[in-house]
């Protein structure tokens, strides 16, 4: 039995369990905050200046705290994106051309819920429709690359400004990167049978039509999956960082990956092509890294590359694109990423 | 009492697997007379106008797309395709 199953259909009881689990949210929020203190100096009376405890009470802290962040923005997050879907922004990009598609398709790629798995019939289900190629890329390259919970860890760990200009350059690679591949007559390199895929029937908007139990059931359902997907990822960065934290001099990062080495971006996006995470997963140690001393570009740069050029999405998308289209669409975005890092760390102190 | 023709479409992500067993446990529970298939070619799946998967085909007709319904539901979309 599902969790939804188990939630009561009345409205008043349905917000009366919301408010409780905020509270609780808030409550173990703050509470984490001294809690690990007042167990590890206070009851087990250890040594606050002991690096070793010092790592471990870094690494317990914030990895509560993440995953407070995470379980709270993943549940907003995917809760208001229930009254999203392709389906509609498929019908809004009807008919749009290049340039004001691509500007229409970025947009909508960050707001609706789309998972890497769905590339393949989203891709069809656009192109069949009559979406032109390049504003159909700008979609799926949008939609991995700017993430709302991305956005709102951002928001949290690094504050307003950070975020905007991730936003924005997000954005805009997604933009540039689609139009540029829609001036390549990119339609001869999409395999045949994509054209020629006969959409029968209504498409079903899976958006509308939902009671809000039942988009409450998808936003639990979701937070229980990132989770139990990412908590590795989570463990590995955040004790990296733990361990950053309390043992690498400072100078160390700044010294091999700082501003003045003119590689560090290309190098970082292309580590980050075979490494494959969400960005829920890979925050927790740009924030480490962060912290450590690198360039907030660089980082950035690492992050962008990691959730918007995998290789799993790559194999996938061979079904529909041939390698020349391929090509072109890792080249640009790898282009536009490298071009943001640089810029970030030129305009951050 | 006729056969239902189910089809759950989906290339193989993790939500396409769950609703391939939910489905299948809501049939052996209502104890109905139903043929169930995975579909997981692309063409085939695109072709019922679907753009994010899992879907739920049932005699023909998309019943659900993009998410897994919840048990309770799909019992409901069941029982309404066979009345």
């Amino acid at each position: 039995m599902s969790l939804i199953d188990t939630l009561p259909a009345s409205k008043g009881k349905l917000a009366l369990i919301g408010a409780g689990a905020l509270a609780t949210w808030g409550l173990a929020y703050w509470v984490n905050e001294w809690l690990w203190s007042w167990v590890m100096y206070g009851v087990l009376r250890l040594d606050s200046a002991n690096r070793v405890v010092e790592t471990v009470h870094f690494f317990v802290y914030d990895f509560l705290k993440i995953m407070l962040l995470l379980a709270g923005i993943i549940f907003v997050i995917t809760f208001l994106r229930s009254y999203m879907s392709v389906e509609r922004t498929r019908a809004l990009l009807g008919g749009k051309r290049s340039g004001v598609g691509n500007v229409l398709a970025a947009s909508l790629g960050v707001i609706t819920p789309f998972c890497s798995c769905s590339a393949v019939p989203a891709f069809i289900g656009f192109v069949a429709a009559g979406v032109p190629v390049g504003v159909t890329m700008s979609f799926l390259i949008a939609s991995p690359l700017v993430n709302e919970i991305a956005i709102g860890l951002l928001l949290t760990l690094f504050g307003w400004q950070i975020t905007l200009l991730y936003v924005v350059s997000g954005l805009a690679i997604a933009i540039v990167a689609g139009w540029v591949i829609g001036k390549f007559k990119p339609e001869r390199w999409v395999e045949k049978f994509v054209f020629e895929t006969k959409l029968h029937g209504e498409a079903i908007d899976p958006s509308r039509g939902l009671t809000i139990k039942q988009r409450v059931g998808i936003a639990t359902g979701e937070v229980s999956a990132i989770i139990r997907k990412t908590w590795p990822y989570l463990v590995v960065g955040i004790g990296l960082g733990a361990i950053i934290h309390g043992w690498v001099p400072e100078s160390f990062f700044a010294s091999v990956a700082g501003k003045d080495n003119l590689f560090a971006v290309p190098i970082v996006v292309l580590l980050g092509v075979p490494l494959y995470s969400n960005a829920a997963g890979i925050l927790p140690l740009v924030e480490s890294l962060y912290g450590a001393g690198l360039p907030i570009g660089t980082l950035l740069a690492f992050m962008m590359s990691v959730v918007a050029l995998s290789l799993p999405e790559l194999i996938l998308l061979k079904r529909v694109l041939k390698p020349q289209l391929l090509g072109i669409f890792v080249g640009v975005t790898a282009a536009g990423i490298i071009l943001v890092g640089y810029l970030f760390n030129a305009i951050i102190p | 009492m006729a056969t239902l023709d189910i089809k759950v479409l989906g290339p193989g992500c993790r939500n396409c697997v769950t609703l391939d067993t939910a489905t299948r446990a809501a049939v052996a529970e209502l104890g109905l007379d139903a043929t169930i298939e995975k579909v997981e070619d692309y063409g085939q799946i695109a072709s019922y106008n679907i753009m994010s998967t899992p879907g739920l085909v049932i005699d023909g007709t998309v019943v659900s797309s993009g998410r897994v319904p919840s048990a309770s539901e799909i019992k409901d979309l069941l029982l309404a395709a066979q009345a």
